[in-house]
Parts: C-alpha cells; structure tokens; sequence
C-alpha cells in the first residue's frame, strides 16, 4: 500500500508525457521510451564518463561549502540576536535575487573551469542553509536552554544534548533545499563557463539542436535530483515527526 | 544599536571597502570597477534609453508570470485542496519540484511556445506556481472549521464559500505565496534571457560580458540588484501593513 500512491504518480507522469509527445511529435519530443533507450546508449559511451564525474565533483564540492559556510554563518547569527535581525533582509534579498546575473562576476573572479562552477553552485546553496539555521537555532525554547543552564550542563553538553537535536530537523530542511539550488547552480555554471560536464553537454546539445540527447540529459539529471531529494525528504519528515 | 542602523553600516563598510579596494588596483578593471564608477555607467545607460526596451520587455515578461502563476496557482491549490487523494499521490512531485533544473527543459519549451517572449515567460512561471500553489494549500489548511460551519449554514455554495471565506482567511498565505512568485519569476524569466533570447536584461548582462563591456556588464547588474531589492522591500513594508490591519 506504501508503494501505491508513488507508483501512480510515476505512471500518470509517464502517460502525460506519452500523450505530450503524440501531441508535439518528433519536433521538439521523442516518447518516454525512446528518451529512455538514447539515455542506455549515452550512459554506455566512454565518452560520457568523464563528463559525469566531472560534475558529481563540481557538486560535492558546491555542496560540501554551502552545508559548511551556510551552517557556520546561519548558527553564528542564529546566536547573535542582534547580528540575525540585522542580516536577515540582507539574506532574503539575496535569495530572491537572479543569481545568474552575477555569473560573469564569478568567471572574471575566477576564470573559466572548475573553481567558478563550485562558486557559482556554493552560492546558490549558502543562503536558504543560513537562513534555516539562523530560524532553526532562533526558534529554540528559552526554557530549554535554561534547564541546561540549570542542570549544570559544560557548553559541549548543551550542544550536544540541547541544540542539536532541538534545530536539527529545520537544518536538514535547510540543507534539503540548499541541495537543490547548488545542483542547479552547478549545472548552470557549467552551462555558461565549461568546456566539460553535464550541463556543458547540455547547452551544446542546445545549440545542435540533438534532441534526443537533451531529453536524455534533461532524464538524467531529474532522476538524480529527483532520488536525492526523495531521500532528503524522507529524512526530513522522520526528524519532524519525531516527538 | 538598532538592527536597521546595524544592517546600514554593514553594507556601507561593504561598498567603502570595495570602492577602495577597486581604486588601488588591488582588484584589477577587467575583474570589477568600482561601486562609484557602477553608479555613474547606470546613470548614463539609463539616461541614454538605449536599454529601455529591454527593461520593458523584461518588466513586461515578469508581470506575466506572476500573473499567470498566481491566477493558475490559486486555482489548483484551492482545487487540491478538496481533494485529498489527488493531493497525496501529488505530494512527493510537489515537495522535489526545486530539485528538478527547470532551465533543462528550456530547449523544450522554445520548440513548443515558439522563439518569442513565451518561453521566458513559461520558465518564470513553472518555477513561480508551485511556490503559490504551496503556500495557497498551507493557508486553506489553517482555515478554522467553525468559518466554514459558519459559511454552511448560511448556505454558501462551494464557490461562494471559497471566494467569501476561504481565500480571505488564508491571504496572509496567498501573499507569501506571491511575494516568493515575484522572487522566482525574476529568477526564472532573468535566467532564461540569459541563456537564449535576444533582447531583455538578462541578454544585454550576457552580451556585454561577451564584448567585454564591464561598464555596461556592471551597470545593468546593478540596475537588476536594486530593482529586486526595491521590490522586496516594497512587498516587504506592505505585507507588514496587511498583518497590522488584520490584527486589529
């Protein structure tokens, strides 16, 4: 019964998108089971590859600094009251702002290659992190921290046993979404400022206009953030619901 | 020291300190020029109204998008919302939406909406409606039961009970919802110019920085930081009004 709900959607998801090909036809689309097949033939070239690997390391680095900056930065403000409020419209506005715009900074900064991808995925990712945390260690109980107080408690004790467990589920959230904006931000430095990737791979088959390549990629990438997200999700929901 | 004075100060410091590390060569001309040298290229590129088109053409894109993902968002979260299995089998799609690069279906979108402004438009709107339709089903599940109690034995019908009740009780929902619509249609139809169009802010941001034109490169850069920063503040002060007043 658990698998029934997902299952559908899957299904129904695949029929739409059956039914949009027999629409559009061969122009712009090809059938789910044809993009599925040209995705067998892409994942068996040698070629492709390195073009993978060279993005799973753009993004675990993009990543790995956001959790790690985003975090830093989000838990400091959370405990500086003061410092948070201030910074707070600053990090929304950020958030809110088209990053792509600030792309051809990130390549002058950096040159073109691997640095400006993780840039540009690092920036992507650090603001909604900071921003859970900041809310996740504001939104803590005064009491809680009192008890700690009064139970003597040394201050690694009271991270440990106190704050931790009590902002954990609103960071992983945090983390959640900075997963995948950073995914994204990775993909689209690579699409801009690249000669390697799978986002590199995209634009140009953008510009050839191959098709079933870019069905094939664009199958790619969902399934994977798709995957991830789900596991993140569920992650996420079993922190919530914990009492 | 009140946070606003806090903030001013921080972002003050921020510009001094670019301004001079700019004008002592630390950082070099081709990387950036200074915020002061910024503001002047922004003055003469908007004095001389050779970009307006492509403001309007971008202003007029993003409108449409937020229009458009608020009217289609409304209507399906309220639609949703009275039914809970298409919602719960929908669930997962709507909670990993973010993960999923929208640009990747650009090329998609250009073969299906044509060349035009539509395909900008449909990437602003596909990443806008889901944060509208989202926050319409978190603002229609705080309705409390005893208003539509209310509404039933007045004998509303399902339609008048949405438009009397319902939707007036969740706005404070549906105006979250529609500031993070104006945040992502910025996002989505700047992102989209940027990557294929021919005119727009986004495009004009690319070209000069194919051309090596960092003057106009950081001038339209800082048109859009403060035309998005404007908004937000705006929406902002205004959304703090909504809630005084309901408080009341």
């Amino acid at each position: 019964m658990k698998w029934r709900d997902p299952l559908l959607l899957v299904v129904a998801l695949l029929l739409l998108w059956e039914a949009l090909y027999l629409v559009i036809g061969d122009v712009a689309l090809r059938s789910p089971l044809a993009t599925v097949r040209s995705l067998g033939t892409l994942l068996a070239d040698p070629a492709f590859a390195p073009h993978v690997r060279e993005t799973l390391l753009a993004f675990a680095q993009a990543f790995v600094i956001a959790v790690v900056v985003g975090l830093a930065l989000g838990v400091s403000l959370g405990a500086a009251p003061l410092a948070g409020e201030a910074a707070e419209p600053v990090l929304v506005a950020l958030y809110s702002l088209p990053k792509i715009t600030l792309y051809p900074v990130i390549l002058l900064v950096f040159g073109i290659g691997m640095p400006a991808k993780v840039a540009f995925g690092a920036i992507h990712g650090i603001v909604p992190i900071a921003l859970f945390a900041m809310n996740a260690i504001r939104n803590i109980p005064a009491i809680h921290l009192k008890s700690a107080q009064a139970l003597k408690l040394t201050r690694f004790a009271t991270a440990r046993a106190v704050l931790v467990p009590a902002a954990l589920p609103e960071i992983v959230t945090g983390v959640r979404v900075g997963f995948s904006l950073a995914l994204i931000g990775t993909i689209l430095g690579e699409m801009f400022g690249s000669q390697r990737g799978l986002g590199y791979l995209l634009i140009q088959a953008m510009s050839l206009h191959d098709i079933d390549r870019i069905l094939a990629l664009t199958l790619l990438l969902v399934l994977f953030a798709a995957a991830v997200g789900a596991l993140l999700l569920a992650l996420d929901r079993r922190l919530h619901f914990r009492t | 020291m009140t946070p606003a004075r806090l903030r001013l100060a921080f972002i003050v410091a921020a510009v001094a300190a670019l301004e001079i590390l700019c004008r002592t060569g630390i950082i070099p001309l081709i990387t950036m020029i200074a915020p002061s040298a910024m503001v002047r290229a922004l003055y003469e590129v908007l004095a001389s109204g050779k970009f307006n088109r492509d403001i309007a053409a971008t202003l007029a894109n993003v409108s449409a998008s937020i229009a458009a993902a608020m009217l289609v968002g409304v209507a399906l979260g309220t639609a949703l919302q009275g039914l809970g299995a298409v919602r719960r089998v929908l669930d997962p799609l709507f909670a990993t939406w973010y993960a999923i690069p929208i640009y990747a279906f650009y090329p998609l979108l250009i073969v299906i909406l044509g060349l035009g402004e539509l395909p900008q438009i449909a990437i602003g709107f596909l990443l806008a409606v889901m944060a509208v339709i989202l926050n319409t089903l978190n603002g229609l599940d705080r309705v409390p039961p005893v208003l539509l109690k209310a509404a039933r034995s007045h004998r509303l019908g399902a339609l008048a009970t949405a438009f009397k009740v319902r939707l007036p009780c969740a706005a404070p929902y549906l105006f979250a919802g529609f500031r993070l619509a104006v945040a992502y249609s910025f996002i989505g139809v700047i992102g989209a110019e940027f990557i294929t169009s021919s005119r727009g802010i986004g495009y004009e941001i690319s070209y000069a920085y194919n051309n090596f034109d960092n003057r106009v490169m950081y001038a339209m850069i800082l048109f859009i930081l403060a035309l998005v920063v404007a908004v937000n503040m705006s929406l902002h002060v205004w959304e703090l009004r909504l809630l005084a007043r309901r408080q009341r």
